[in-house]
């Protein structure tokens, strides 16, 4: 069964995949936004930077970070000053990374699902006297609800799986930094398979449960005809 | 109270570039051909588009001045607008959708009421219905009584019939026509069928590739010679009368303008209700005597007003009648023979009226 750190690995794993996604959710949504409603130059190289996660190596992202978020990197520099510690080697800076590396996850279904709005439905609001905020929460938001859905759980599922970048920033402190793959990892290296049955067989049929929980919701939740 | 616009707009190919002002009562149809730019100027007038350069004054109110930058967006102004496709919001009920403007009006002592809308428009059995499996029909009867809830003092209307079939435009037509006697809102119409048009319109403003060819009443626009509309297959007058009497033995209803006749089939109608009624121009024969000796019922003392060409066969000519135009379409032989010159006085048989 699970041992102590074990409990602690998956205890982080899902303080860190729910810190992620909520994190994602308040700044994804905005950004979503403005990239299903805008065109031009800016545009492009912001869904590029976005999509960057899909097809970088997580050991690239992960080696960025540590140099920025470190004692001597410019942004770890600047927690120090403002009185804190770096956050490489931490659980802020395993958040800050996760943000980073499932920032696709949540933007692009919320991207998609905002883009396949009919504008008319928010010129009507308009002219019924909603405000552009007004409009997005009470017509573009409850219309993207499957879209925030695929969002969060994806986000949430894939923050749960990574796996090369909460290495690299993290660097696999027990009760700290390790993340339940991890773990895995770690009792596939000390030929402790049973342990990692355990973790691995649970988080598969996590995964799986999710996935199936947000494909079988999306199903019923069709976005209306003629939304 | 009156309505004033002045729009110039580039997209492309088109261009709109129209100026004009309007009573700010009754129903005012933007009527065209697809394309000419009616949909367009009722999107600026609601705020949906900004046009370059603008200028709209409705009463004392200015929505848009662009010589001083002055531009009230679109959930500032009191504008309703009811869309071609009714444009209903799928994650509301029927209800929900109605009061969503309602809601918003910060001014509380709205005057006009769920209630009344509800009734007025027939959806008490709607109300706690998804708009999803709503007819086509009540879909826009939804979607009007959203619009009017939102209290505007001016209503855009983007040709809400034209998705529609016979049978649910048949079931909206009297809604319309309620709404304009009960409620004093002023209604701008957009539209490209010249039936639903003569049928609602007191006002037409013609458009023609983003440019206001004419505008006048809507008798005055159908039956002006120059344009379009009268030279069509069914070119036709509308003529504004008021039932005086039912002849119950013939089963008929006289109906009186300007002390001129006309009779037609009994109408379910109190005595003194007006009625519009629709007299195509080729149902209108000319005579120089009064023919006491014919079966044609409606026989009309009339004064030639102009006459056009229509083709090598055919002329049109322009009559004035107890005070009211009409068409009639006659032979180039016919007017020949009768030496139809304007200012003539003869009479015009109407074969056939309809109460539109």
């Amino acid at each position: 069964m699970l041992n102590e750190s074990d409990i602690a690995a998956l205890w982080i794993s899902v303080r860190l995949a729910l810190i992620t996604t909520l994190i994602l959710l308040l700044f994804g949504t905005p950004l979503a936004w403005w990239l299903a409603h805008s065109r031009g130059r800016v545009k492009i190289i912001i869904e590029a930077i976005v999509s960057l996660p899909l097809v970088l190596p997580p050991t690239v992202l992960g080696f960025y970070l540590l140099l920025l978020l470190g004692a001597q990197g410019p942004i770890g520099g600047l927690f120090i000053s403002l009185g804190g510690d770096a956050p490489v080697f931490r659980f802020s800076g395993l958040v800050i990374g996760s943000v980073l590396y499932s920032l696709p996850f949540v933007v692009q279904p919320l991207r998609d699902s905002f883009a396949m709005q009919s504008p008319r439905l928010l010129e009507a609001a308009a002219t019924l006297h909603a405000s552009p905020l007004d409009r997005f929460f009470s017509i573009a938001m409850p219309l993207a609800r499957h879209g925030f859905l695929t969002a969060s759980v994806l986000g949430f599922a894939h923050t749960i799986g990574e796996f090369g970048v909460v290495l690299m920033i993290g660097g696999n402190i027990p009760g700290q930094t390790q993340v339940l793959s991890i773990a895995i990892y770690d009792h596939v290296e000390s030929l402790e398979y049973a342990q990692a049955h355990w973790l691995a067989g649970g988080l598969l049929l996590l995964s799986f449960a999710m996935l199936l929980g947000v494909y079988s919701v999306n199903q019923h939740l069709k976005p209306g005809r003629r939304a | 109270m009156s309505l004033q616009l002045r729009y110039r707009l580039q997209r492309g190919d088109f261009a709109l570039d129209v100026d004009f002002k309007l009573p700010a009562s009754g129903i005012s149809a933007l009527f065209g051909p697809s394309g000419c730019g009616k949909t367009t100027c009722l999107r600026c007038i609601a705020g949906l588009e900004k046009p370059q350069q603008g200028l709209f004054k409705l009463g004392e109110q200015c929505w848009q001045d662009s010589a001083r930058s002055h531009f009230i967006p679109a959930h500032q102004r009191a504008v309703g607008y009811v869309f071609q496709d009714a444009a209903l919001f799928p994650h509301l009920n029927v209800e929900a959708n109605l009061r969503y403007g309602y809601k918003r009006l910060r001014n509380k002592s709205a005057q006009i009421k769920p209630g009344m809308i509800i009734e007025l428009l027939g959806l008490s059995a709607l109300l706690m219905r998804s708009v999803e499996n709503l007819s086509g029909g009540e879909r826009q009867r939804v979607a009007i009584g959203r619009a009017l809830l939102a209290n505007p003092d001016l209503l855009l209307m983007d040709e809400p019939l034209s998705a529609l079939d016979a049978s649910s435009k048949a079931d909206i037509m009297p809604c319309l026509e309620q709404l304009h006697r009960e409620l004093s809102i002023p209604v701008l119409y957009v539209s490209h069928a010249a039936d639903e048009v003569a049928r609602l319109a007191d006002h037409i403003v013609l458009l023609e590739r983003g440019k206001l060819q004419a505008q006048g009443s809507t008798h005055e626009i159908f039956t002006r010679l120059d344009l379009a509309l009268a030279q069509e297959p069914d070119a036709s007058a509308i003529i504004e009368a008021r039932v005086e009497s039912h002849e119950d033995e013939f089963a008929l209803t006289r109906l009186v303008f300007n002390g001129q006749h006309i009779s037609l089939p009994t109408l379910a109608l109190d005595e003194g209700h007006s009625v519009r009624i629709i007299i195509h121009a080729r149902d209108v024969s000319l005579a120089l005597e009064h023919n006491r000796n014919s079966s044609i019922l409606n026989i009309l003392s009339a004064e030639v007003i102009a006459i056009s060409e229509l083709n090598a066969a055919q002329i049109l000519v322009q009559l004035e009648t107890g005070g009211q135009k009409l068409l009639s379409r006659i032979t180039r032989k016919s007017a020949s023979a009768l030496k139809i010159t304007p200012g003539q006085r003869l009479y015009a048989q109407v074969k056939s009226v309809s109460l539109l």
